[in-house]
């Protein structure tokens, strides 16, 4: 009876099977100390299938927004507000800081700890210095009078700005913590580094398209 | 073979803080889900009571009732803006803050790592976080009742400019931003929630235990994560959007030309129906993910008690996916006379019709499960059935709504009502009774009165029906929705007794609920003690203690030979097989040799 | 518990539950609706498309009542029937590729005419509406309604907000423009009875609906926009406008008054209202 059941069954080598969490232990970026076939597949890493989770639903975010912005771009009383040159010197840092998390990447995974910590400080200090530069720009454009209500344009300009500098923050948040914890265990660095690489380049190509989006006539 | 772990048995001395209030097992955090939504829901209940007061015996003086909620009612009487704000609040507390947390946070965050046979989620203090951003948003929300103006009257759909402009309304002043606040949290909440149930499920499941050998409720709960995790956020965005547009003058939603209070407004170029499109973006997925859930609980359930496989698994599956993906091209159908374009509500047609089409394969599939079974009928079991019988009622009213002339004179009435209230309020909520019947020794070691379920089952079912079906006629009759007073319309007359009579078996349905409050106070501290499978059934947290120990499984993690369902296989000894026991140890029917069951 | 007294208690439960699903639901629901039709229901058509849109309603409702009433009894009686009883185990039969595949399909069938004839009168309730239609403007406010007539010129005159003025100008006409010097602006809306009517609407200040029940005519009104809708009524007498979108705390109390008569009755009422 059982051979012919038919299920969605495929054979078990196929499931997955990992070593068990243990109980209590914090897990975000953590490898358990479990064994088990596949336990070490960057595949299998859960902190790096959460991230991109987390990567899908902020992008459904951004993309509602970008559904709203476009149906509204597309009236007549619409005009784009000014492009600060300070956007492009923040474009420029973001994408450092995405470059300076690769090379410290590379330099972990050859075991490399303390290129590894160069690499993660510079893009905590470029990324951290995009927020100050985006704060920048905002308070020039209240200067010039420019505030959330004063046009179509500056709404979505300051709601979209704002909405990813938050996430943004979040991944500098996600920044010292991989600091702290290459600094603590060095040979976990690898492991850190990937998933907060998947969130942090997220961030930054999301940013060039928002940047892209506000001002592309 | 199992694998060991050296930590499996760690002695953790955690506090009783960190036992039982800031948690980070699975099974603490999922009761906490059902408790707290369990003391939502006597809130949105009692929020009910005030409703059907109001439209049974419009006029009245109320003492108690005005004493009690003394801004709400003037000399006696209710007042119209405080009737908006029960409205708005129930529906949006059974909606966000009982059905969603009860399903997905309650019986997702307890089962699934049981019945997958892992030790915890993948993310335990996400986990936490995700549950202790509850209580702040229900204090968020609760305190909108307090503040000047009083909570929201727009709605729990919060339709803009209604909700976008103070002046329109008392309620949709600080009580709306209140409002708009407390869903953002409770998102967030739902969000991380989504994520580290699909983590787990694709990530940890035992060895053996294959995607094609999972019992329907982890299936369900996994789409249903899924669901919200693509759907909510698009809610989210639109939520920060009116909030612009309520504290910082912007004009997302806000369309310019409006006079109100004698006053033209500056806001230029707002899409009012735009709201509409991001809120039912989420909206129609939202009542997925309500009811997905109960229906794999309910397979599961009928299963177990019926002592036979679920029918069709394959079809099941098929059907739950089926469902979804179908529930994100649907949500026009809310919209038909919103002034969206015709030819956009032809497409939401089809669309909604075809959603009906894995709803009645999954019924079928009940039925056929029942024929040739041999049933138990414990409490579970009823409200099992009971949902059987609900969702296909509320189901069918929904192909009326579904078909866009119909829906002409349908849209905004009660016969919407009486459908959402069949599909949600009564099958829902059925599957959430059914579940914590079904899994109560489970989750505290101890069974509840088999007695008093039954009492609590015969009067919830009578008095569902005798409350929610007669509403269908008052919106045949063409009874609008959230009216304060259904008197003052030529075409309302003859719908006093209806109305008074919704409101009787109303009353009694809510008290019969405290049969069941009592009975799961009762026998969580005083019940008989639970066996490890007191129901014979098969899927993996029966192999757990009851209730499980702080990772479940001692030392050694389960590991699976066979599906969620082999009940009743013919040369086997006993009715039902659990998936851990490997082929060559079934025992065999007697007077078969070893190694039955093929 | 003894395994007799078990069987007896599934058996007796297990009848309960059948006999309650049969006389409640089957009975009762059918029951209840038959009898509402005499005392609850739709009010009796006064359009042209309302019969169409009916028509499709009891054509739904004979559909679902059968579904209804087919998956209760069967529901009822596999109930009854497989209450625990003696040494029988459940047959363990799970899977039926064709019958699975036939209620799949039937059921898509079914519900794929259904779709059809609501596209049809979908698509005749939005056709465009006949040259000789009478035109009416029509606003929606907190918390009443508010019409215009285009007057000799047949032309409504332009709208602007900021001109709206509670006692001489609610309508928020133009001044200048000339189109609108002879509109005629109403609190009643009155329509002639066989005479299609199209009727432009929209709102001041919030959301709002045109909900004529015994037309089956409903159209949101959304501010910032004009949505058209046009029907024709087929008897002449008195109607209410109810607002079906909730609105504010006026809701509930937004009538508007309709008169449906003969032509010359109505040239008669348009000639007397003051411009």
């Amino acid at each position: 009876m059982n051979g012919t059941t038919k299920t969605l069954e495929r054979p078990p080598a196929t499931a997955g099977p990992r070593g068990p969490r243990a109980p209590g232990r914090e897990t975000t970026f953590d490898r358990s100390s479990g064994d088990g076939p596949g336990a070490n597949t960057a595949a299998a890493n859960p902190a790096r299938v959460g991230v991109w989770l987390f990567v899908i639903a902020v992008t459904i975010l951004f993309a509602a927004f970008t559904n709203a912005y476009l149906s509204r771009r597309a009236a007549a009383d619409w005009q784009v507000g000014p492009l600060l040159p300070i956007l492009w010197v923040n474009t420029v840092v973001l994408v450092l800081s995405s470059l300076a998390l690769e090379y410290a990447r590379a330099h972990g995974s050859r075991e490399d700890a303390a290129g590894a910590r160069l690499g993660l400080g510079a893009a905590t200090a470029l990324g951290t210095a995009f927020l100050i530069g985006q704060v920048v720009a905002w308070r020039a454009l209240a200067a010039a009078g420019i505030f959330m209500a004063s046009s179509p344009h500056s709404a979505y300009f300051y709601l979209l700005t704002g909405m990813h500098g938050l996430h943004l923050t979040g991944g500098v948040g996600g920044l010292f913590y991989a600091l702290w914890k290459v600094h603590r265990e060095p040979a976990a660095a690898q492991v850190v580094l990937g998933p907060t690489a998947i969130y942090w380049h997220f961030v930054d190509v999301l940013w060039l398209y928002l940047f892209f989006i506000l001002f592309w006539q | 073979m199992a694998v060991t772990h050296e930590h499996a048995h760690a002695e953790h001395h955690l506090s009783f803080v960190q036992k039982y209030i800031f948690s980070q097992d699975h099974k603490i955090i999922g009761i906490q889900y059902l408790m707290t939504s369990m003391a939502m829901a006597v809130t949105g209940g009692i929020l009910a009571m005030l409703i059907r007061m109001q439209l049974g015996w419009p006029g009245t003086k109320w003492g108690l009732a005005a004493f009690l909620f003394p801004g709400g009612f003037q000399g006696g009487q209710m007042k119209p803006d405080f009737y908006l704000s029960v409205v708005t609040m129930h529906g949006t507390i059974m909606v966000f803050f009982v059905l969603t947390t009860a399903l997905s946070g309650g019986f997702g965050n307890f089962l699934i790592p049981l019945q997958i046979g892992s030790r915890d989620m993948a993310f335990p203090w996400l986990n936490m976080m995700s549950y202790w951003l509850y209580p702040p948003a229900i204090v968020v929300l609760l305190a909108a009742f307090l503040v000047s103006g009083g909570a929201p009257n727009s709605g729990w759909t919060a339709y803009v400019p209604l909700s976008a402009l103070k002046e329109a309304s008392p309620g949709s002043g600080l009580g709306q931003t209140l409002w708009l606040i407390s869903l953002a949290l409770l998102i967030v909440a739902f969000l991380f929630g989504s994520l580290n149930y699909i983590t787990t499920i694709l990530n940890m499941r035992a060895r053996g235990l294959s995607m094609g050998r999972l019992p329907l409720t982890i299936w369900s709960l996994f789409v249903t994560a899924i669901l919200m995790l693509l759907s909510f956020p698009v809610l989210f965005a639109a939520v920060i959007m009116l909030l612009f547009d309520r504290l910082a003058g912007t004009s997302f939603f806000v369309p310019s030309g409006i006079v109100i209070g004698g006053q033209l407004l500056s806001h230029t170029g707002g899409n009012p129906l735009l709201w509409q499109h991001m809120f039912w973006f989420l909206g129609h997925p939202e009542v997925y993910v309500l009811i997905l859930p109960p229906m794999g609980m309910v397979s599961d359930i009928l299963a177990t008690h019926a002592r036979k496989p679920i029918f069709g698994y394959r079809f099941m599956v098929g059907a739950i996916c089926a469902i979804a993906l179908l529930s994100f091209l649907v949500w026009g159908h809310h919209m038909y006379t919103s002034g969206m374009h015709p030819l956009v509500g032809m497409a939401f047609m089809t669309t909604t019709l075809a959603i009906a089409v894995p709803s009645a394969v999954k019924t079928f599939n009940w039925l056929a499960t029942l024929w040739r079974s041999r049933i138990r009928f414990a409490p579970a079991m009823l409200f099992a059935l009971g949902f059987v019988s609900l969702f296909v009622t509320g189901g069918l009213t929904g192909i009326f709504l579904g078909s866009p002339p119909i829906d002409i004179y349908m849209q905004d009435t009660f016969f919407v009502v009486a459908h959402f209230h069949f599909v949600m309020a009564s099958a829902a909520i059925f599957g959430v009774f059914a579940g914590t019947y079904h899994w109560f020794p489970k989750m505290f070691g101890r069974m509840m009165n088999e007695r008093l379920g039954r009492i609590h089952f015969w009067l919830t079912f009578i008095g569902i029906y005798a409350t929610f079906f007669p509403m269908h006629f008052a919106g045949i009759q063409g009874m609008m929705r959230r009216i304060y007073s259904p008197q003052l319309y030529a075409h309302l007359k003859g719908l006093a007794e209806l109305n008074a009579f919704v409101s009787l078996a109303a009353f009694a349905l809510g008290l019969a609920q405290l049969i069941f409050l009592v009975n799961l106070f009762w026998s969580m501290f005083r019940g008989p003690r639970a066996e490890r499978n007191p129901w014979e059934a098969t899927t993996l947290e029966w192999q757990a203690d009851s209730p499980p120990p702080h990772g479940n499984w001692g030392a050694h993690l389960p590991e699976v030979h066979r599906w969620a369902y082999d009940y009743s296989l013919p040369d086997a000894k006993d009715d039902y097989v659990p998936q851990t026991v490997p082929t060559a140890q079934v025992p065999a029917h007697r007077g078969t040799d070893g190694g039955g069951g093929g | 518990m003894a395994a007799g007294t078990r069987t007896t208690d599934e058996r007796r439960t297990g009848g309960f539950l059948a006999l309650l699903i049969l006389l409640m639901i089957v009975i009762g629901g059918v029951g209840m609706t038959v009898m509402a039709k005499t005392r609850w229901w739709l009010p009796p058509v006064a359009s042209a498309h309302g019969g169409d849109i009916d028509r499709l309603f009891y054509i739904t409702l004979i559909v679902t009542g059968l579904v209804f009433v087919l998956v209760h009894v069967l529901l009822a009686l596999f109930v009854w029937q497989n209450a625990a009883w003696g040494d029988r185990r459940a047959e363990h039969w799970h899977e039926h590729q064709t019958l699975e595949l036939s209620y799949t399909i039937i059921p898509a069938i079914v519900l794929a005419i259904l779709v059809s004839m609501g596209g049809v009168v979908w698509h005749r309730v939005h056709a465009a509406p006949p040259a000789s239609a009478l035109a009416v403007d029509l606003r929606g406010e907190q918390f009443a309604w508010l019409a215009r007539y285009p007057g000799a010129d047949g032309a409504f005159g332009r709208i602007d907000p900021a001109k709206i003025d509670a006692r001489t100008n609610p309508m928020g006409i133009d001044p200048g423009d000339p189109a609108g010097s002879d509109d005629i602006v109403t609190r009643e809306l009155h329509l002639v009875v066989n005479r299609p009517v199209e009727v432009r609407l929209r709102a001041r200040d919030v959301l709002h609906s045109f909900f004529v029940p015994a037309f089956r005519v409903k159209q949101d009104v959304v501010p910032g926009m004009t949505v058209t809708t046009w029907f024709t009524p087929t008897k002449a007498g008195d109607y209410e406008i109810a607002c079906a979108e909730l609105c504010g705390v006026g809701h509930y109390i937004m009538r508007g008054k309709i008169k449906v008569e003969t032509q010359e009755a109505f040239d008669a009422w348009l000639a007397g209202q003051k411009k």
